[in-house]
């Protein structure tokens, strides 16, 4: 458990470096995750570490604490419905609006990965369906650390359990050790880059749709309308943004509508009306 | 109720998995092996199968392929729950009729995920 000063300085450092905003209540917790870094950084103790980063000129230790508290827990195939909606309905509808050109998929903080590869099995089962799917899957995290294990496609035996039907297991995955590899194909299928959603995703390009579930609720609530907000800005007139089961709209989210999990310009959910 | 027949050699295995999946609100009947099991089903054919590979008298893999010549034997969703995790015995009992399969250990979460996947919640 951190003390008082502790986490305040915590939950203010990784505040301004991710927009997370971490409770009194994850105290205990944060400091359980923070302590394979103090070990690997050489300190006997958290209170050691904290201590260190607080008078390192470089920010470097804060960074690497905000980096070790990022959200993580994701799976295969998180809240299905937004799988069988982006299979049967959006995706087929943005090729449809696309013509020729490649549709633009984002999945944003996607952790170690199982979101956007999930996609990329959804694009998967349409190209078997007869499409010709042209779909660029970019996805995005703050944490270097989490967007190596998602590049090296590596992952448990109890992280392919949750989530993944068997039969896309075995059509996707081949045994590595003790560890499951996803296939060289889908690998390549999915596009890795460090983005901070405190920042402005225009360097990204525009997307047909923005995948960004389960990460709202990690932020206060003008974050989450200012991030949302900015991640409308680089979708597309008619694009759709998902989010996860459950999750509504913030507060202040003007020109936004949200109908079953999607959330659509109002323009464009007026003129689909 | 739904039913769901466990089938397993370790007694200490048919009693966590029968602690998760009563919560999960299934009725529990339990069998050590797979002749145990084909007997059971031939009383009362179940919902729900969790199906461990590797037991004496019958193994789950020649239990399922019984089970499913059986009249009714068609019916049941059959979780196969085993140490078993290489692809070759993954395809072999999807050959066989199981609906999806499971890699011990397992916990309360994969239980819950793959139980979903078969349509079972």
């Amino acid at each position: 458990m951190l003390n008082e000063a502790e986490f305040v300085l915590i939950a203010r450092e990784v505040k301004a470096r991710t927009g997370a905003v971490i409770s009194r209540e994850m105290s205990g917790a944060a400091a359980v995750r923070l302590q394979p870094l103090a070990r690997r950084e050489g300190f006997s103790s958290v209170p050691e570490l904290i201590a260190a980063a607080r008078i390192r000129p470089d920010g470097a230790l804060f960074n690497a604490i905000a980096d070790n508290l990022a959200q993580s827990e994701t799976r295969f195939f998180r809240d299905k419905q937004n799988f069988e909606k982006l299979r049967t309905d959006i995706l087929p509808a943005a090729m449809q609006k696309r013509g020729h050109e490649r549709v633009r998929v984002w999945s944003a903080a996607c952790a170690t990965g199982q979101e956007p590869y999930s996609i990329a099995m959804i694009v998967d089962d349409m190209r078997n369906d007869g499409l010709n799917p042209a779909i660029e899957i970019i996805a995005t995290d703050l944490s270097e650390r989490l967007l190596d294990k998602a590049r090296s496609g590596l992952y448990t035996q109890f992280e392919v359990q949750r989530g993944l039907p068997i039969r896309k297991l075995i059509a996707h995955f081949e045994k590595a050790g003790d560890l499951w590899r996803i296939g060289d194909r889908l690998r390549a299928s999915v596009k890795f880059e460090r983005h901070n959603l405190l920042h402005h995703p225009g360097q990204l390009g525009q997307f047909d749709v923005i995948v960004l579930a389960h990460v709202l609720t990690s932020f206060d609530m003008a974050t989450r309308a200012s991030v949302l907000q900015r991640a409308a800005e680089v979708l597309a007139p008619d694009g759709v943004i998902l989010i996860g089961a459950g999750e509504t709209l913030p507060e202040d989210c003007e020109g936004l509508t949200l109908d079953s999990g999607a959330v659509r310009k109002a323009d464009a959910a007026r003129r689909a009306a | 109720m739904r039913r769901c027949l466990v089938v397993d050699d370790s007694r200490v295995i048919r009693k966590v998995a029968r602690r998760i999946l009563e919560d999960m609100r299934f009725e529990i009947e339990e069998a050590g092996d797979g002749l145990e099991a084909l007997q059971a089903c031939r009383r009362q054919m179940p919902e729900a199968i969790l199906l461990d590979w590797t037991m004496p008298v019958m193994s789950g893999i020649d239990f399922l392929k019984q089970l499913r010549q059986e009249p009714g034997g068609d019916k049941p969703t059959v979780v196969f729950c085993t140490t078993e995790n290489d692809v070759e015995r993954i395809a072999e009992a999807l050959k066989a009729g199981a609906d999806e399969y499971m890699m011990k250990p397992f916990d309360g979460d994969i239980l819950h995920s793959k139980f979903a996947e078969a349509g079972l919640i």
